[in-house]
């Protein structure tokens, strides 16, 4: 499992007090009658915002695109916040001071063009002073191409994240920990529940970094807040975004577009180092995808197998086909007795390898080594109830693709 | 087909020389009458309204805390698609029709609406649509669980056998609309009391003028988007699969160009509602009936020309986000007015707060905060941070609950004494527009913070950072669901009895319903047209 160094990033207690204030205006304007209940929901809410363990305001980041984008949503907010202030004064003032049983008299006016035309004209002015830095910071947000240093393609599938360093020859997948999987009943005391994977995205500080979004199967969005990146992964598509992280740290984030059952599912985490251990992480990768590939051509026992493709199992398989084996009745079917789990190998290792055309059923062989999918096929005919008493070899595999 | 026939005997004591309603229960199958068509759309608006609140209320018990503890993913994912479609579908649409069918008419001075017959299978339709999609819950696939937005490829390729119950049904409910939409349309430009021009209309009528295009406009479209799902799942196109050719970003922009105009669809009519509410009790003549005629016009362009602002971070070209985020923000400026003009006819009112207006005024600042966070949204850069986010879903539910069905609340104990010549027990609604508006607001408010600090929307599990303010959130949610439980036990009250509504009923109530007719009004109200100055 993958532990955190360093702290996440808070929001500036500054803007929960903003916050906090704003909606204690809010409801108290619209409930001034009844201001005592509310001043006591108020309290209720507020007390806790004291202990800041209560988020309430974007995190400011650490790109020079989640800075700029945090002030811009700052801007907005409290030109929101003034009109609001304007709008409902003017509509307490009326409830106060002109209500019937404090004798008021309506009045008859009706129209006034000269007034109509001022707040159109008025609202049109603080548009058009929204979207002048807005237009700026959209130009600064889709430059991905210009002076990037290192490019990472990110592909979306059914729930993970798979990350290629397209010049450095160095590509794996990234998936929920098993130490979140372990408690999804009673995630209580596990600090990044669902926020932490078994292979983090190692990036290094100070360089500017072009990703390239793309889907194997349905629509994700790949998001991490600290910096500010949210783009989504299409099948059929390319998409670019960029990010220059300017501190060090361990930064979080969720597939954002809903991809089906397990969306809630395939976090990211990115880690963020100096370049000599960024370069020394990739050496390392590197390593062990050259020792991967030499293991392929081993023979390897039925026990190693099983015991590796438990381990890809949970990983890769069980979010469909369950953690038993038992899938979901209509939606995912059974390893559990399945009749090509059970049948000729050739099959089994067909379908695993190049998926089945039309379903969600996708080709592991471009997410997968030789041993991972040996490991797990024989996992699977071995173990989940089957019974089978064959292995598949890495080098079956290496021949089936 | 009024069949007086089948009376027992009391035919002869109709006054005023109409015959009533038939007996029994044919009377609401065969009915062609807009007052009984408008009761049945607002009955099964509340039915769904119950049906979807429940599986809101599933939602809200499993987010109470982290973890897992009572659905599974998969059925977590059906509830919020279900409850989307059903909210949307289901209780706000009917609710408005529902309010066309009965006001419209006593509005514009006309007998009834101009098509009855078809009035009658626009509405029986749609418990057949609602039934064939609430069976796909019990399916053993289950019911789709792609979203209310059903993005494809989730809803072709890897989408459950249920999906096209589902088809079939949004195909029954858009021919519904469009058949409503017609009526609609038909009666506005055709049935006028003699000297009701136009621009004397009540703004409930315009509101619902402009809607009725929306809805012809864009229905289609959505049939269209599900008719190409249909066929990408069985007979072989690739409309929306890349690897056959085809474009699953088509399917957004398709989706949204029906989608946006639908949002408008949905609070058009409230605004028309808001319009003549705020009047009768600020004692004043609405401000700027021209203006607001104009600005709901514009928004509805404007609907038309901003679809892709739900689509920022799909990788659009630069100059589309640039074009589509300022297309959005622009519809602030007649959404404002409309909001000054409501606030500039209380000015300097004589205002009373009987329940209907402080449904309105919970309308006019809520919404508001919905707007707010919806000119958020709209600046293309930070929506890329805002996006499918709680925020997201704090922005339009604070647009949708507080504003639309707070207005359909509004307008029903606004017109109810009409409808049926009892006063709804005026504690009881306060109480329950007190209990709703604190409860809505611990509901939602949260969710912008919760939305900020990155909490993805349709997640059925967070991390333990989002646990605080999704537990206020699920108090609120079971606080608000059981207010409306309590509000169906006021409507009931309100219908069985109360005291005898005058036929003006509010004080500073104006227009033909409340200055021409009796409370409740006869069956067949304006035989003869009023004369209107």
């Amino acid at each position: 499992m993958f532990t955190c160094r360093c702290t996440d990033r808070r929001f500036p207690e500054q803007n929960a007090a903003v916050y906090s204030r704003e909606l204690r205006m809010r409801l108290s304007k619209l409930t001034r009658r009844f201001s005592l209940v509310v001043t006591g929901l108020v309290a209720m809410l507020s007390m806790p915002v004291a202990q800041a363990a209560y988020q309430l305001n974007m995190t400011e980041g650490v790109s020079p695109i989640s800075k700029e984008l945090y002030s811009l949503h700052m801007i907005v907010f409290w030109i929101c916040v003034v009109i609001g202030l304007v709008v409902f004064a003017a509509m307490a003032w009326s409830i106060i001071h002109h209500r019937k049983s404090k004798g008021a008299v309506a009045a008859n006016f009706h129209e006034s063009t000269k007034v109509e035309i001022i707040w159109t004209v008025v609202p049109l002015l603080i548009l058009i002073g929204i979207a002048i830095p807005a237009t700026g910071t959209l130009l600064d947000l889709e430059d991905a191409k210009t002076n990037a240093d290192i490019t990472v393609q990110v592909t979306g599938i059914q729930w993970k994240w798979k990350y290629t360093f397209v010049d450095d020859d160095v590509s794996f997948i990234s998936s929920l920990a098993q130490s979140s999987r372990d408690v999804i009943k009673d995630p209580t005391g596990n600090e990044h529940y669902l926020l932490e994977v078994d292979k983090p995205l190692v990036l290094p500080v100070g360089k500017k970094i072009r990703f390239l979004f793309h889907s194997n199967d349905v629509i994700h969005a790949w998001w991490v807040p600290a910096l500010a990146v949210k783009q989504d992964s299409i099948p059929g598509f390319i998409n670019d975004s960029w990010a220059l992280i300017e501190e060090p740290g361990i930064y979080r984030g969720q597939c954002a577009e809903l991809c089906g059952k397990d969306h809630g599912f395939m976090p990211i985490v990115v880690n963020a180092v100096s370049e000599p251990e960024y370069k020394e992480w990739l050496a390392g990768m590197q390593a062990e995808a050259a020792a991967a590939a030499a293991s392929a051509s081993e023979e390897w026992s039925m026990q190693d197998l099983v015991a590796h493709g438990e381990t890809i199992y949970q990983a890769n398989c069980s979010a469909c086909h369950g953690p038993t084996g038992a899938g979901i009745p209509g939606a995912f079917p059974a390893m559990t007795g399945s009749a090509i789990v059970n049948g000729d190998a050739a099959a089994h290792i067909d379908i695993v390898v190049n998926g089945k055309a039309g379903t969600a059923m996708g080709a592991f062989k471009n997410q997968l080594n030789d041993v991972d999918i040996a490991a797990v096929i024989t996992y699977e005919r071995n173990s989940l109830g089957n019974s089978v008493g064959d292995t598949v070899q890495p080098s079956a595999i290496k021949n089936a693709r | 087909m009024y069949n007086e026939t089948t009376h027992d005997g009391h035919a002869a004591h109709d006054e005023h020389d109409h015959h009533g309603p038939a007996k029994g229960l044919m009377r609401w199958v065969t009915t062609t009458n807009h007052k009984d068509i408008g009761t049945l759309y607002l009955w099964l608006s509340f039915t769904m309204l119950l049906y979807g609140g429940s599986m809101a209320m599933v939602i809200r018990l499993e987010l109470f805390q982290p973890g897992l503890q009572w659905v599974e993913p998969h059925f977590f994912n059906q509830m919020t698609t279900m409850h989307g479609l059903v909210m949307v579908f289901g209780a706000i649409m009917p609710a408005f029709v529902g309010l066309a069918n009965w006001l419209i008419p006593i509005m514009i001075g006309a007998p009834d609406m101009a098509l009855p017959r078809m009035n009658n299978w626009s509405f029986w339709i749609l418990p057949f649509a609602f039934a064939m999609l609430a069976s796909t819950t019990l399916m053993e696939s289950g019911a789709p669980a792609f979203g209310w937005t059903f993005y494809a490829p989730l809803s072709t390729t890897f989408a459950p056998d249920s999906t096209d119950f589902f088809i079939f049904a949004v195909h029954l409910m858009g021919i519904s609309s469009v058949m409503g939409a017609i009526n609609v349309i038909a009666t506005i430009l055709n049935m006028r009391a003699p000297g009701m021009t136009l621009m004397k209309m009540p703004l409930f009528v315009w509101t619902w003028l402009i809607t009725a295009y929306l809805l012809i406009a864009v229905m289609p479209v959505l049939a269209g988007a599900v008719t190409m799902m249909l066929t990408d799942r069985h007979f072989g196109t690739s409309f929306f699969d890349a690897a056959g050719g085809g474009d699953p970003v088509m399917f957004q922009h398709v989706f949204w160009f029906f989608g946006h105009p639908e949002v408008y669809i949905m609070i058009l009519p409230a605004f028309g509602v808001i319009s003549a509410i705020v009047p009768t009790f600020a004692r004043k003549p609405l401000f700027g009936y021209s203006s607001m005629v104009y600005a709901t016009a514009s928004i509805a362009i404007l609907s038309f020309m901003v679809w892709a602002h739900h689509m920022f971070t799909t990788g659009m070209p630069v100059a589309g986000e640039l074009y589509f985020m300022y297309a959005t923000i622009l519809i602030s400026v007649p959404t404002g007015v409309k909001v000054f003009n409501w606030v500039t006819t209380m000015w300097k009112g004589s205002m009373t707060f009987e329940t209907p207006m402080l449904w309105a005024l919970g309308f006019i600042v809520m919404f508001t905060i919905g707007g707010f966070s919806g000119l958020m949204l709209g600046v293309a850069p930070v929506d890329t941070q805002y996006h499918d986010t709680y925020f997201v879903v704090a922005h339009f539910h604070y647009v949708l609950v507080t504003g639309a069905l707070y207005s359909i609340i509004a307008a029903f104990y606004y017109w109810v004494p009409k409808w049926t010549g009892h006063m709804y027990d005026e504690k009881l609604g306060k109480i329950h527009f007190w209990w709703s508006t604190i409860a809505v607001n611990v509901l939602f408010f949260p969710q912008h913070f919760l939305g900020l600090a990155g909490m993805p929307r349709r997640i059925p599990d967070y991390s333990l950072q989002f646990a605080e303010f999704n537990m206020i959130s699920s108090i609120g949610g079971f606080a608000f669901g059981l207010a409306q439980v309590f509000f169906l036990y006021i409507v009931i009250k309100t219908i069985k009895g109360g005291p005898k509504a005058s036929d003006r009923v509010w004080e500073g109530a104006t227009g033909l319903e409340f200055e021409q007719l009796p409370s409740p009004p006869p069956y067949h109200s304006f035989t003869e047209a009023p004369v209107v100055k």
